[in-house]
């Protein structure tokens, strides 16, 4: 019978001495050493871009999913590489990011929080994303930020207007490129002054939700500080379609003034109502001819509204038309691969897909902190809109701001919108504790795992 | 007072929507005992109906125009209606103008093939199956129906116009002693409101003076006798629901012009007019077009700031409370024949 060398003991050192062994490669790559969620494995890395694919906003989130795959491409080194040869940091080489191929999962948010939150988390758990893009809703924004945050990735919001995203529900890890309603405001006020004056009378229909409710308080702020008067602000149920109801009472309120706080399909329902059925842009109220404002545009809600934008004044954060390099390489990349101009939600999108590229470089790690870090207080250039700032303290893009109005003599389809005014950003800045924008805390960076 | 008015005639054009989709599910439950829920779908499909129609006569020819250039530089393609082509371009604009109203023309025999279809191909193998497998299948059906819209039309509402002399509104204030500018209304509305109460006044006449009414009425009060008597009762309610089809395309087509069709319209009506047909009693023709103007009426004058101020939101719940308090009073509803849906 021959006798067993084994212990306990040396069993048990032998074990924790192999396992050491086996996860020292793991724990030395730089990546999984940070510590942090789905740090990316092999030669590739993935995002998520969680869009509307279905319901109100679909066209939207449709567009900013062609504006993602194309910044992709552009990171992989396909294509013309768009904006990467404007964008006044160079760091991105068409190599992927950090050497790593970019890859992607798409998700349909169907503009509902809940869905939009089930669909980031299967992102992030089951897909292994490091990171989320894309939106449209600030209701949704708010939700998918909560999420990432408690996750521990990064999200960057697409079209989120409302002052809560960077305001009361800012978190670390989210980031807006896109403006807000104070800045629309801000934006519009100087404008509406030259060309309505000074004594007005205004009537609200305000979408019943966090983005309605911001937008309303920031165009009153601004209307009132030029003088003119607030009859009336009347909330009004999202998708409501038939607005009659709210419209008829407007016409004996003394308004001349109809400020339309809505989005999307409300917009183009409420506009479109207002004008070629109760005839509000042909009525004359003390005196002056009946005005109506639209303070957030798209090129997609412009087009369903067809020829009843015609004069009306309104905000964009960016648009196709703008002149500048960045633009045109961007417009150039978008039009010859897709046959039509992107919309400025498409652009946010795309610019935020490489902004994180960058920050992820500039920072060395995909740790989320470390891009937090890199974003934080960062300015570049050569995106569309001029100099531009990530501002640290919110987490908010401040760039120069739109101001536009419906083309009157439109040249053809995508001729709908004019640039009026580029209102730079100083006139649309803010303090971070600025009352709009009060509550809430930033907290610290999550990284996750 | 201004403000009274405009709301009363907001609730009579709401309620003349309701009542005709209502009317229409009334005509199918009282000659088939069918709960069609993709009544709503019928509905959405007149209103696209006239998308169609608007582009049909809108397809072009595209030539290049080398004196202008589109957004990348290139030079510009510019889309020439065929309608204006063949028929001169005043005549050919004027043509495409009145695409709603012209889509008629297609509306009646697409909701006739519509409605057979859906009844010889769908909805006839649920006729004595409980009312819980026939809400389900039709449930199915409406969502069928819309995704199929989507996958034609896309997610985004699409502007349907109204003729430019029948867009834009009228002052009716000046008409009955107001002060001018007081009592301004929507000019579509009120074609909508009268065009609503001809093809209602059209169904009652054609079930009230025809034989082949008299023959349906005979049937939806007793339908075995009927059959007794040698008439084949089926066939005449297959052309009801055909007919029930018609009425609520025709409504969706009209209604293009105030709400831009989008794949999700018919659901939008589809729980509102539900609810008129249950307050206006089931079964009932007459309940359902009163029920329909009662509810539409009485939700445009919640919807008043007056009111709001009081009791903020009533405008979301009043026809559900009002609904509950009349069923509460009356179980059968305004109008309800004893024995239907009591089993």
């Amino acid at each position: 019978m021959s006798k067993s060398n084994f212990s306990r003991r040396g069993v048990l050192a032998t074990g924790a001495m192999t396992a050491g062994g086996l996860m020292l490669p793991t724990y030395l790559r730089a990546d999984a050493h940070a510590g942090f969620t789905n740090a990316p494995q092999g030669d590739t890395v993935k995002i998520g871009f969680n869009v509307p694919q279905t319901g109100p906003y679909a066209e939207e989130g449709l567009d900013e999913l062609r504006a993602q795959e194309l910044a992709v491409e552009h990171l992989n080194g396909m294509g013309d590489g768009g904006m990467l040869n404007t964008f006044s940091e160079k760091n991105l080489d068409g190599t992927g990011i950090l050497g790593k191929k970019v890859e992607f999962v798409t998700g349909d948010t169907q503009t509902k929080s809940d869905v939009a939150r089930a669909s980031a988390q299967s992102m992030i758990q089951k897909d292994g994303c490091i990171m989320i893009n894309g939106g449209s809703s600030s209701g949704v924004a708010i939700a998918v930020q909560g999420l990432c945050q408690e996750a521990g990735v990064i999200f960057m919001a697409g079209l989120t207007h409302s002052n809560d995203t960077t305001g009361k529900d800012k978190k670390a890890n989210g980031f807006r490129h896109f403006f807000n309603g104070y800045m629309s405001g801000a934006a519009l006020g100087p404008v509406l002054e030259n060309e309505y004056g000074n004594e007005r009378r205004a009537y609200h229909l305000t979408a019943d939700y966090t983005w309605g409710w911001t937008q309303q308080e920031s165009m009153q702020a601004s209307t009132e500080a030029i003088g003119w008067e607030t009859v009336q602000n009347v909330l009004t149920p999202v998708g409501a379609g038939d607005f009659a109801s709210y419209l008829t009472p407007v016409i004996n309120s003394g308004a001349d003034t109809l400020v339309l706080n809505h989005y999307g399909g409300d917009m183009v329902n409420s506009l479109t109502q207002a004008v070629t059925q109760f005839g509000l842009k042909d009525k004359v109220v003390n005196g002056k001819d009946f005005k109506i404002i639209v303070p957030l545009y798209s090129e997609l809600m412009a087009a369903g509204a067809g020829s009843n934008i015609e004069g009306v004044f309104g905000s964009m954060n960016w648009n196709w038309q703008l002149q500048d390099a960045g633009t045109a390489a961007f417009v150039k990349s978008f039009g010859e691969k897709y046959g039509f101009p992107p919309s400025g939600s498409a652009h946010t999108c795309y610019v935020q897909t490489l902004l994180y590229a960058d920050a992820v470089t500039r920072a060395g790690t995909f740790n989320p902190c470390g891009v937090v870090e890199a974003l934080e207080d960062f300015d570049f250039d050569g995106m569309g809109n001029g100099p531009t700032t990530y501002r640290g303290a919110d987490h908010q893009c401040f760039k120069d701001v739109l101001v536009m109005k419906g083309t009157e003599n439109p040249t053809n389809q995508y001729d709908t919108l004019e640039i009026v005014e580029v209102t730079p950003r100083a006139q649309v800045e803010y303090e971070p504790d600025h009352p709009m924008f009060a509550g809430g805390d930033l907290g610290e960076c999550n990284p996750g795992a | 007072m201004d403000a009274l008015i405009l709301q009363l005639l907001n609730g009579m054009d709401k309620g003349a929507a309701y009542a005709l989709i209502a009317l229409g599910l009334t005509l199918i439950f009282g000659t088939l005992g069918v709960v069609n829920f993709a009544h709503g779908a019928l509905f959405m499909i007149g209103a696209f109906c006239a998308v169609t129609m608007q582009r049909i006569l809108n397809l072009s020819a595209t030539i290049i125009d080398e004196t202008q250039t589109d957004f990348l530089g290139n030079p510009l393609k510019v889309e020439v209606p065929y309608v204006q082509s063949w028929f001169g371009e005043v005549t050919g604009a004027a043509i495409q103008d009145w695409a709603v109203p012209l889509s008629i023309l297609l509306v009646i025999p697409v909701m006739l093939l519509v409605g057979w279809a859906m009844e010889r191909g769908l909805i006839k193998h649920f006729y004595k199956r409980p009312h819980a497998d026939q809400i389900l299948v039709t449930f199915g059906l409406a969502i069928v129906i819309g995704e199929i819209i989507k996958a034609f039309y896309g997610a985004n509402p699409i502007q349907t116009p109204s003729p430019a002399a029948l867009t834009g509104s009228i002052d009716l204030g000046v008409a009955i002693g107001f002060e001018p500018n007081t009592v301004i209304y929507s000019i579509w509305r009120i074609v909508y409101f009268f065009f609503a109460a001809l093809i209602i006044a059209g169904v009652f006449a054609f079930l009230q003076f025809t034989t082949f009414g008299m023959v349906v009425r005979a049937g939806m009060a007793d339908r075995e006798t009927v059959g007794m008597l040698g008439i084949d009762i089926d066939k005449r309610f297959t052309v009801m629901f055909g007919i029930a089809a018609c009425v609520a395309g025709l409504a969706g087509m009209m209604y293009a012009p105030i709400l831009s069709p989008h794949y999700n319209l018919g659901m939008d009506f589809l729980v509102l007019s539900f609810v008129v047909v249950v307050v206006g009693g089931m079964g009932s023709l007459p309940g359902a077009v009163l029920a329909g103007f009662v509810l539409g009426i009485v939700q445009s004058l919640s919807s008043m700031n007056e009111v709001k101020a009081i009791i903020p939101g009533i405008d979301q719940i009043i026809i559900y409370l009002v609904a509950i308090i009349i069923l509460l009073t009356r179980p059968r509803g305004l109008m309800g024949r004893k024995g239907v849906m009591e089993e």
